[in-house]
């Protein structure tokens, strides 16, 4: 089982009590699609995705930019046991949505940038780590099942 | 020579805690011509804005891979790494001002970092690995000072410009 520390903890709560889930999912979702251009082979069925502004202004990478927020809002919510809590989610990653999961890194990178520049200076080092180690956690539970 | 960089890419990948797209496999050569000329006056650009700050920027991506990547601390036990020490911000300065350097004639990042690759290859030794997390960190930094205007654009040119330069640094390794 994960150790968090009460700073980690709170950390955690703090920033996705702050951030806006509507602006930070689709935020760090087109910024994944737009710094890592091979990640858009996953959104076929997404219409208009031939350069920066076309992903940022696209309504599907939007909408699903909200649901991934959503997964990871059950992650904050359950956070000591979040292999538990993804099983599903990491079956479907693998066996239905068929993502390579480095991936998931290239997408936690953007989602740390986006909320870092939305933070400004309250992002500290320290609110970093605790961060990235969360996201760590869920990278790894999402994972699990991939056989 | 690309042969080698491609395995020692994949090995630096497996060992890495933090795996991300491993550019420094690709080389050099390839990331500089897939900067187009928008983005290398972009990366210009921003990199002179940051040369009048570079030691607080330096530093500040020193201290978030300290903090998040507890190994690198390893290559800095002759140093005093503590928040708002004098070497931490000396040093961050030095990582900054040659970023900066290199950024002002991008095709020529060989010739100007011809020194820093051999200091970097037979004294520092460095594990490339580690290059990775100080670029990731100075993306994050980036982040929290510039706000919005890092915009994904501008995140994409500087990610591929950091990833050159990172395997440009590693070339003398072996």
């Amino acid at each position: 089982m994960v150790e968090w520390t009460d700073f980690e903890r709170a950390t955690i709560q703090e920033i996705f009590s702050k951030i806006d889930s509507g602006v930070v999912g689709p935020a760090a979702l087109s910024r994944c699609l737009i710094v890592y251009p091979w990640t858009q082979r996953y959104f076929g069925s997404f219409g208009n995705l031939y350069n920066a502004a076309a992903i940022t202004s696209n309504p599907k990478v939007a909408a699903h930019g909200k649901v991934v927020i959503g997964g990871l809002e059950k992650a904050v919510k359950n956070m000591d046991d979040i292999k538990t809590t993804y099983k599903d989610l990491s079956v479907l990653h693998s066996d239905k949505l068929r993502v390579d999961p480095d991936n998931f890194n290239l997408l936690a990178d953007c989602l740390t940038i986006v909320v870092a520049s939305q933070m400004g200076q309250a992002f500290t080092p320290d609110v970093q780590a605790a961060f990235q180690k969360f996201l760590a956690v869920v990278v790894a539970s999402l994972r699990k099942q991939y056989h | 020579m690309t042969c080698t960089l491609v395995n020692a890419a994949i090995k630096w990948s497996i060992k890495a805690q933090h795996v991300c797209w491993d550019l420094s496999s690709v080389g050099f050569l390839s990331v500089v011509t897939m900067l187009s000329k928008k983005e290398k006056k972009l990366i210009k650009e921003i990199w002179e804005r940051l040369t009048p700050v570079a030691e607080d920027i330096g530093s500040d991506a020193l201290l978030r891979m300290f903090a998040s990547y507890p190994g690198t601390k390893t290559y800095f036990s002759h140093l005093d790494i503590s928040p708002g020490s004098a070497h931490l911000y000396s040093h961050g300065k030095k990582i900054v001002l040659a970023i900066a350097e290199g950024a002002k004639d991008i095709s020529q990042l060989t010739v100007t970092l011809a020194p820093l690759q051999t200091l970097h290859a037979y004294q520092l030794r460095i594990d490339p690995t580690n290059f990775k997390l100080l670029s990731h960190c100075m993306l994050v930094t980036l982040a929290c000072y510039l706000g919005e205007e890092f915009t994904p654009v501008a995140h994409a040119a500087i990610d591929k410009y950091l990833s050159a330069f990172a395997a440009v640094l590693s070339e003398k390794y072996r």
